[in-house]
């Protein structure tokens, strides 16, 4: 095993001094998806008015995200994806193909899972979205993403948020008890590294344990 | 993705309306209804779609299913395919239907597409969504590439010198063999069309894919009363087991009298340019005895007519087996 003790400990900062900086030099590029309200590191780091104007034909939404409501001014362009990633700098729920393809972006629009990415935020004014981040917290996790943990059901991590939401709607949607009739729902998410197999017992210990 | 206005229309009339000023409601409109947007989203980040506007009609009232008094079904525009795949009676007498819808896309996609968009979804010729290359549907004149390219999973039926494109729809195959009927509101007032009629063979327009003009909202779909006793079956063939669109399908609702076929509606996938309803098959098939012989001679003349490109040869004996072994699947339920 590494001995990692002389290195700096990886802890949530680095993440969150990564969103930061990524947003600060980006800011002038995504001046288009600035919140109306710019919340957080983007209203702090901003450097002059520019970066919180709003471009011609933004639209003003609420979008209620695991529970918060957004007021958001937003380009009509915006995917509910982007508008999650970049304006709520919401960062669990990952792009990958962005085009339907791979489910790594799926959450919950009042209960059901679909692909951020093919829809238009504007499409979800006052709908119920639910991401990864409102699923449970690092120290009272939701059974699936506890399940996910236990039986190693991911390698690289990038399309277990998709995975973990995609599961979660599983629970309530008509599905066999086999290992078959998972994976026939689960076929809606990719997995470059191969972690099917312990993504399938993940879900089928959270079903058995239901 | 080029910028466009987004309006929610308040009901159907200012949505017919606002739609009536495109100049077309085929490839390319200025004006769009937006469903669930699996397709349009996807190609207007393509640019093969370039709105000026997107007019949601999402909270228009065509959201539910009912059951009509002559025992039919009337499935409303913006039903999602997964709640019309797990209606107790889709399941029960239009079983064909639910097997189609659920061997289709993923299950987030199912939650998302709608039934009217399902009616127009796309081609996935490769060539048709990339504006790098010509494209008779995208842009008519420029040539289609396909023909003398990549064309390994496209059409084999309905073809013309102009476009090869398959429609990939696998709800489209059962709702053809259903004899379903789409319901359209447009500035002129409402008219049904059979579902044999909305689509349109590419010829030398394939940027025309349907009947529908400019400010045509479809309202519903109806699918006329179950046949009492009949067997359905969806046979979808595909690369990968799952989450891939058919290369071959079959959808086949059959009733059977004293060991033969009484009556018999037939329509293929992934084979034809437009769902691919197959009268020669259910002709070959009426009135004869349900054995393998039967089968494959209704096979037989369903692709008759096939011309194969040069890397979708294979597809004409798939497209056989597929229809032979989903009618043997029917006839034994």
């Amino acid at each position: 095993m590494l001995d990692n003790s002389n290195s700096d400990p990886i802890d949530p900062s680095r993440r969150k001094f990564l969103k930061a900086t990524g947003t600060t030099a980006a800011a002038g590029v995504i001046s288009a998806y600035l919140p109306a309200h710019a919340s957080g590191a983007v209203e702090q780091t901003s450097e002059n008015e520019a970066t919180l104007r709003t471009v011609d034909g933004a639209v003003p939404i609420t979008v209620r995200i695991n529970g918060k409501d957004h007021k958001l001014n937003i380009d009509p362009r915006t995917t509910l994806l982007d508008c999650i990633r970049e304006t709520v700098a919401l960062t669990g729920t990952k792009k990958g193909c962005d085009h339907g393809q791979c489910g790594a972006c799926t959450v919950h629009v009042n209960g059901k899972r679909v692909l951020s990415c093919l829809n238009l935020a504007l499409m979800h004014d006052g709908n119920e979205i639910t991401t990864i981040e409102g699923l449970g917290a690092p120290d009272a996790l939701h059974p699936m993403q506890a399940a996910f943990l236990a039986c190693d059901g991911y390698q690289c991590g990038y399309c277990t948020s998709g995975q973990i939401m995609s599961a979660v709607a599983l629970l309530n949607e008509p599905c066999g008890p086999d290992d078959a009739a998972v994976k026939e729902l689960m076929s809606g998410n990719i997995c470059r590294c191969g972690a099917y197999a312990n993504i399938v017992a993940a879900i089928q210990q959270v079903r058995k344990r239901a | 993705m080029h910028t466009f206005e987004f309006i929610r229309p308040p009901d159907p009339a200012a949505a017919i309306a606002a739609a009536a000023q495109s100049k077309t409601a085929q490839q390319g409109a200025d004006v769009r209804f937006m469903g669930g947007g699996t397709t349009l989203i996807d190609l207007m980040k393509l640019n093969v779609e370039t709105p000026a506007r997107v007019l949601d009609i999402n909270r228009l009232p065509f959201d539910k299913i009912e059951i009509m008094p002559d025992g039919g079904l009337k499935i409303g525009a913006t039903v999602r395919n997964s709640d019309l795949a797990y209606h107790a009676k889709v399941q029960r007498d239009y079983s064909v239907l639910s097997q189609a819808l659920l061997q289709g896309a993923s299950a987030q996609i199912r939650n998302m597409a709608t039934v009217a968009g399902n009616l127009l979804q796309r081609t996935r010729c490769v060539y048709f969504r990339d504006t790098a290359m010509p494209c008779n549907k995208r842009e008519p004149g420029t040539g289609c590439p396909a023909i003398t390219g990549h064309n390994r999973t496209l059409a084999i039926l309905g073809t013309s010198d102009h476009c090869i494109a398959t429609n990939p729809s696998d709800m489209c195959i059962a709702m053809a063999a259903l004899e379903a009927t789409i319901h359209i509101q447009g500035p002129k007032g409402t008219r049904a069309v059979a579902f044999g009629d909305f689509h349109l063979l590419p010829g030398n327009t394939p940027q025309r894919e349907t009947v529908l003009e400019p400010g045509d909202l479809i309202t519903h779909v109806t699918l006329p009363p179950p046949i009492a006793g009949s067997k359905q079956h969806y046979l979808k063939l595909r690369d990968r087991a799952s989450y891939e669109f058919a290369l071959a399908s079959a959808a086949v609702v059959l009733t059977i009298a004293g060991g033969n076929v009484r009556r018999a509606r037939i329509a293929l996938g992934g084979v034809g340019t437009k769902p691919w309803r197959s009268p020669e098959a259910e002709a070959a098939l009426i009135g004869r005895p349900t054995n393998d012989a039967t089968f494959r001679q209704a096979a037989e003349a369903a692709l008759q007519g096939a011309k194969p490109q040069s890397e979708n040869k294979f597809k004409v004996e798939l497209a056989k087996r597929c229809l032979t072994h989903a009618l043997r699947t029917a006839a034994a339920s």
